[in-house]
């Protein structure tokens, strides 16, 4: 069974490479290159995958799983400006992809540690734009 | 990694198919075949799946959206799906029919980054169809 949790966090970020020019930079990620950054009202939906437990009924405490999305992602990003507060994205490009990515690496040993299994981590940038990232490529 | 980015559009259609008798269709399709048609305002959901390039990115967007906009938005947008657009003119434009046609469309020589995954369309908040391409 899937058992799917929503968590919502405000940040800043600029999308540039450092090592391209700032005419590159707006080739490749447009308005989102610009230097002094901007925001999104980002909206995580992570996803995990297990039995019902046969005395709760439950795939997995909600509480639990509110409280690892809080400690490991919106405490942590939460009103902050990505690629100076929040690691890697002081060396990473702060795209809504690395980002889904860098969730995924907080989250998964967190959940695996509670016998079910992270099968997908869902992060809309905006209500028009979302990516799905299951772990690998 | 997938990819999925949100386009609207808005259309007129009427549901009716010459194989079946006017009481027939009426049954059939019930409101939606009222002859002077109706319309919609579709909301599509097209979803991307690829490895990340070196900019960090699936896909770019910018890219993705004129590529949507000029096989998808520019054909329907503000259209008459019966009159307007041949591939439906011969059969029902349904909401089936034409997520057919607009995955048929977009995945004609896919030109950009990874691999069109598919798409979804909303007909109302209540009526959701998606086709895997």
């Amino acid at each position: 069974m899937l058992l799917t949790r929503k968590a919502e966090f405000s940040a800043s970020h600029v999308c540039a490479n450092p090592s391209l020019s700032a005419d590159e930079n707006r080739a490749i990620y447009g308005a989102n290159a610009n230097p002094n950054g901007h925001g999104h009202n980002y909206v995580l939906e992570v996803t995990v995958e297990g039995e019902p437990d046969p005395v709760t009924g439950m795939v997995f405490d909600l509480r639990e799983l509110k409280e690892i999305l809080h400690q490991e992602v919106v405490e942590p990003m939460d009103h902050r400006f990505l690629n100076r507060e929040v690691t890697p994205f002081d060396h990473v490009v702060p795209t809504t992809e690395n980002l889904a990515v860098e969730i995924w690496r907080r989250l998964e040993p967190r959940i695996r540690e509670s016998k079910v299994r992270l099968r997908n981590v869902r992060l809309y940038e905006t209500r028009d734009l979302y990516v799905d990232y299951g772990g690998g490529q | 990694m997938r990819l999925t980015r949100r386009y609207r559009f808005s259309a007129s259609h009427r549901l009716n198919t010459p194989a079946l008798s006017l009481e027939e269709n009426r049954r059939l399709y019930g409101k939606c075949n009222n002859p002077y048609g109706h319309g919609h305002d579709y909301v599509l959901d097209v979803t991307v799946e690829g490895p990340l390039d070196a900019s960090g990115q699936v896909i770019d967007r910018e890219a993705l959206d004129a590529l949507v906009r000029e096989r998808v938005l520019r054909r329907l947008d503000h259209k008459n799906l019966n009159a307007d657009v041949p591939e439906l003119a011969a059969g029902v434009p349904t909401t089936e029919n034409l997520a057919a046609v607009i995955r048929g469309t977009l995945a004609e020589g896919w030109p950009l980054a990874g691999r069109l995954k598919g798409v979804r369309i909303s007909e109302t908040d209540r009526n959701i169809f998606e086709l895997e391409a």
